[in-house]
C-alpha cells in the first residue's frame, strides 16, 4: 500500500441516483418460515387424533409405538404407551387414533388383541405371525363417546354391524362347546357360539350365540335348543338309534335349534329372553313345563327303588316327577311316614284340552280339576318300572273301588291320596288267604274224613255179604222174565198176524194203519230196549242193586 | 495503518471484479453493467432475516418426524434425535456420530456462529482485537464451506424413500420435518452468503480513520 494507483487509470462507474428506502422484502422470508413452521406444527397436532385408554389383562403381543389398532384391517390408530395398571391387575395401553376415528369410539366399541389362534373350529390371525399382533376394533352403536375401554380377552364371534340376532341360552353345563362352535338349523350352520360364562350362582352356564341373517327370522319364543355335540345314541324298543348333526359337530360340538311350527302363537323374542339348552333333541321337544303343581304322597310301604327324578306317569304318559323323598315323624301318633313330594305339570294333562289352557298355578280354578279327578277315584300308586333294577315310579290311575278320599286344597302342598301297589295288594291278599287257611281245622277235618271212609268201607262189606242171596233171587227173576218175554214174543207174533189182518182190513193209507204202524214201531223199540236190558241184566245182574255202572 | 478501497472511493464489481471509481453509494459497473456497491446492500438485515427464518424452522425440523417407515414388522416415525438414538443404541455409534454432527451440531453451530458474527459487527460497544477479528473471519470461512454438508440427512431420507418402496412389504416416506430441515439448511446457507465478511474489518478501519483524523 505504498503508492496509490494513478487515479486516471481507474474507470469511473456510472452513477446511480440514490434510491429511496425500499421495503425490506427479505423479512418476508422469516415470516413465511414462521407460517410454514406453524402450519407444520398445527397440522401435525391435528393429525394426532384422539387418545384413548384400553385396559388388557396382559400385554402379550403389544408393543408401545408399534402395535396398531385396526378396524376392518385398516389402520386407525397406534398404541403409544403401555403401563401397568395401578393395582397390577393388568396393563393399560394408551392409544392414539387417527383423525376422524374419534366419532367411532363410543361406549360399546370393543377392542381385542388379534393373535394367531388355532381352536377346534377356527384358525384365525395367522397373518399376525409375521406382522405381529394388532388390536382390532369393532365400532359400537351407542351414541355417547367414551375414552376408556376394557379390551376383550377373546375376539368377538361377530361384529356389531353383522346382520343377525344374538340370543342367550342357559345350559346345565357347557358340554364340548367353545367360542365359535357352530349353531345348526336343519343341519345348516346358521350361527356360532359367541361367548359363555358361568352364571353368578354357579348353577348353570350362560351361552351367548349369534344367529346370522336371514336365519334369525326362524327364531321365535317357542324355539327349542339342544346340544348337538357328539353322538346321541339310544337303545330302546325300536332298536339302536344313533343321531348326529355333522362330522364337525361330532368333533367340536355344536348347538342345534328348531322351531315347532304348530305352536299356536309364535311371539317374537323378548330382549332379555333366555332359552333353555336341552341335553338332546327329545328333551328339547318335550312340552315345556312352565307350570308345575306340587303334591305330597304318603306311602305306608317301602320306597326302596324310588328316587328323586323318578317319573310320575298317568297311564303311561309322563306327567311329572318325584322331587323329594323325606321321612316324617309324627310325635303325636308316634308314627313315621314317608311323604314323597312330586311335581305335576298340569299342561301335560291338558295339552289337547281346548280352551283350558292353564294360566297359573293349579289346574282349573284352584286345583278343582285335580280334586275332581280324586273324587272320581284317581290315586297314586308305586309301581315297579323295571323288574331287573327294581326301580319304582309313581303311577296315577283311577281306582273306582278305592275308599273315598278328598284332596285338601287348603294345604300349601295338598296330599294326593295313595293306594297300595298292585304287588303289595297281591301280597296282602295272599297273607290274608294264608291266615284264613291257618284258621281252617285241617286236623279234625282229616280225622273226620278218615272216619267217614271207614264207615263207607264197612258199609260196602256189609253190602257184599247181605246182597249175595238177593242176587240169586234176581237170577231166578230173570229166568222168569225170559219166559215171560218168550210169551210176549208169542203174543207179538199173534199180534203181528192180527195186525196183518188189520192191515188188510185197514189198508196201508188209513189213519188207523199209520197209527198202528207208529205204535208198532214204538212197541218194537220198547221190545228192543227190553231185550237190551235183559241182555245187560243177564251179563251184569248186580246192576239191579248197584245201578248201571260204566 | 491501512486504507480501504472504500475510503478511496473505489468499488469492485462482484461479477467481473473490475475496480471502478464512484462517488455514489450505488453505481453500475462500466464493463458488465452489474450493480456495484461498496458493501453488499443490507447485508446484516438479510442475514438476520434468513437466520431468524432458519431458527424458526429448526424447531419443527427437530420435533416432527423426519422419516416414516412402515413394514410388515411394524411402523415407526423417526425424528432426527430418535434416529440418532436408535443408531447409537444399535451399536453404530460412528454413524450416530456422523448424523449427529451433520444434522444437529452443524446447523446449530452455524446459526450460533452467525449470530456471534452479526452481533460483533453490529453492536457498537464491542471491542474487536485483531486476533478476534481473525477468528471471526476464519469462522465465517468455515461455515461458508461446510454449509452444503449438513444436507446429509435429507440425502439419506431421499435415497431411502426412493429405494425402499416395496409397497406391500415396506415403505419409507419423508416426514414433515424433512421439509423444515431442508429449509433450515438452505436458509442458513443464504444467511451466510448474504453476509458481507468485509464488514468485520470496516469497524477497525473506521476506528483507524477516527484515530488518524484525531
Amino acid at each position: 500500500m505504498a503508492d496509490a494507483p494513478p487515479p486516471d487509470r481507474i474507470p469511473s462507474a456510472l452513477s446511480l441516483p440514490k434510491s429511496g428506502k425500499t421495503f425490506p422484502f427479505v423479512w418476508l422470508v422469516p415470516a413465511v418460515a414462521l407460517i410454514i413452521g406453524a402450519w407444520l406444527a398445527i397440522s401435525h397436532y391435528l393429525d394426532r387424533g384422539t387418545t384413548i385408554i384400553i385396559s388388557f389383562r396382559t400385554a402379550e403381543g403389544l408393543q408401545a409405538g408399534k402395535t396398531k389398532i385396526k378396524y376392518k384391517d385398516i389402520d386407525v390408530g397406534l398404541i403409544t404407551e403401555i403401563n401397568l395398571a395401578p393395582d397390577f391387575s393388568g396393563v393399560i395401553a394408551t392409544a392414539e387414533l387417527v383423525k376422524g376415528a374419534e366419532s367411532r369410539v363410543v361406549e360399546d366399541t370393543r377392542f381385542w388383541v388379534v393373535r394367531p389362534r388355532v381352536s377346534g373350529s377356527t384358525v384365525s390371525g395367522l397373518t399376525t405371525l409375521l406382522s405381529g399382533s394388532y388390536v382390532a376394533m369393532d365400532v359400537g352403536k351407542s351414541s355417547s363417546r367414551s375414552r376408556v375401554f376394557t379390551g376383550l380377552e377373546n375376539p368377538p364371534a361377530f361384529t356389531t354391524d353383522a346382520p343377525g340376532r344374538q340370543i342367550t341360552l342357559r345350559a346345565e353345563d357347557i358340554g364340548s362347546l367353545d367360542i365359535g362352535s357352530p349353531v345348526y338349523y336343519r343341519r345348516l350352520q346358521v350361527g356360532q357360539v359367541a361367548a359363555y360364562e358361568l352364571e353368578k350362582d354357579g348353577r348353570s352356564v350362560r351361552i351367548t350365540c349369534f344367529i346370522n341373517a336371514p336365519y334369525h327370522q326362524f327364531l321365535t319364543s317357542n324355539s327349542r335348543f339342544w346340544h348337538a355335540s357328539g353322538i346321541d345314541m339310544a337303545v330302546d324298543s325300536e332298536g339302536v338309534r344313533i343321531k348326529t348333526e355333522s362330522l364337525v359337530s361330532i368333533a367340536i360340538g355344536g348347538i342345534a335349534f328348531a322351531t315347532p311350527f304348530d305352536e299356536v302363537e309364535p311371539s317374537p323374542i323378548a330382549k332379555d329372553m333366555v332359552f333353555e339348552l336341552h341335553r338332546n333333541q327329545a328333551r328339547a321337544f318335550r312340552n315345556p313345563d312352565r307350570l308345575s303343581d306340587d303334591y305330597i304322597l304318603v306311602f305306608n310301604q317301602s320306597v326302596r327303588g324310588l328316587q328323586p327324578g323318578a317319573t310320575v306317569d298317568f297311564r303311561g304318559i309322563v306327567v311329572g316327577e318325584v322331587s323329594a323323598i323325606h321321612t316324617q315323624f309324627d310325635p303325636e301318633t308316634k308314627q313315621i311316614t314317608i311323604p314323597v313330594e312330586i311335581k305335576i305339570y298340569p299342561e301335560r294333562f291338558t295339552s289337547r284340552m281346548l280352551g283350558v289352557r292353564p294360566t297359573s298355578g293349579r289346574l282349573g280354578t284352584k286345583g278343582k280339576f285335580m280334586a275332581d279327578l280324586v273324587d272320581r277315584g284317581m290315586r297314586a300308586q308305586l309301581r315297579t318300572g323295571s323288574l331287573l333294577t327294581g326301580q319304582l315310579y309313581v303311577a296315577l290311575d283311577f281306582f273306582p273301588d278305592a275308599p273315598k278320599a278328598k284332596l285338601d286344597l287348603a294345604q300349601a302342598v295338598p296330599e294326593l291320596p295313595t293306594r297300595p301297589s298292585a304287588l303289595e295288594d297281591l301280597q296282602q291278599t295272599l297273607v290274608q288267604l294264608a291266615n284264613k287257611l291257618e284258621r281252617v281245622p285241617l286236623d279234625t277235618m282229616a280225622q273226620d274224613l278218615s272216619h267217614t271212609l271207614k264207615t263207607v268201607d264197612t258199609l260196602v262189606k256189609r253190602l257184599d255179604t247181605e246182597m249175595a242171596p238177593t242176587l240169586s233171587e234176581g237170577r231166578q227173576t230173570l229166568v222168569e222174565l225170559r219166559k215171560t218175554l218168550a210169551e210176549v214174543s208169542k203174543t207179538m207174533n199173534q199180534a203181528t198176524t192180527t195186525l196183518a189182518n188189520a192191515e188188510k182190513s185197514l189198508g196201508p193209507d188209513s189213519a188207523l194203519f199209520s197209527e198202528l204202524q207208529d205204535t208198532a214201531r214204538e212197541f218194537s223199540r220198547t221190545a228192543q230196549s227190553l231185550r237190551a236190558l235183559a241182555d245187560y241184566l243177564e251179563r251184569n245182574p248186580q246192576a239191579l242193586i248197584r245201578g248201571k255202572g260204566d | 495503518m491501512s486504507t480501504t478501497a472504500a475510503s478511496l472511493g473505489l468499488v469492485s464489481c462482484h461479477t467481473c471484479n473490475l475496480v471502478s471509481r464512484t462517488q455514489t453509494e450505488e453505481a453500475i459497473c462500466p464493463r458488465c453493467s452489474s450493480h456495484v456497491r461498496f458493501r453488499m446492500a443490507g447485508s446484516i438485515g438479510h442475514c438476520w432475516a434468513f437466520l431468524v427464518a432458519a431458527m424458526i424452522l429448526y424447531v419443527p425440523a427437530n420435533t416432527l418426524p423426519m422419516m416414516l417407515t412402515s413394514s410388515l414388522f411394524g411402523s415407526s416415525d423417526d425424528t432426527i434425535i430418535s434416529g440418532v438414538l436408535f443408531l447409537w443404541e444399535d451399536g453404530s455409534w460412528y454413524l450416530a456420530l456422523i448424523v449427529f454432527v451433520a444434522s444437529i451440531l452443524v446447523p446449530i453451530g452455524k446459526m450460533l456462529a452467525l449470530i456471534i458474527i452479526l452481533l460483533s459487527v453490529q453492536l457498537p460497544g464491542v471491542e474487536l482485537t485483531p486476533g478476534r477479528r481473525a477468528r471471526l473471519a476464519r469462522t465465517y470461512r468455515v461455515i461458508a464451506s461446510i454449509g452444503r454438508w449438513s444436507m446429509l440427512d435429507i440425502y439419506v431420507v431421499g435415497l431411502l424413500a426412493t429405494v425402499v418402496q416395496l409397497t406391500a412389504l415396506a415403505s419409507v416416506r419423508a416426514g414433515p420435518a424433512a421439509l423444515a430441515f431442508g429449509a433450515v439448511v438452505v436458509l442458513t446457507m443464504l444467511a451466510t452468503e448474504s453476509f458481507d465478511p468485509r464488514l468485520i474489518w470496516d469497524t477497525v478501519e473506521e476506528e483507524n480513520g477516527r484515530r488518524a483524523t484525531a
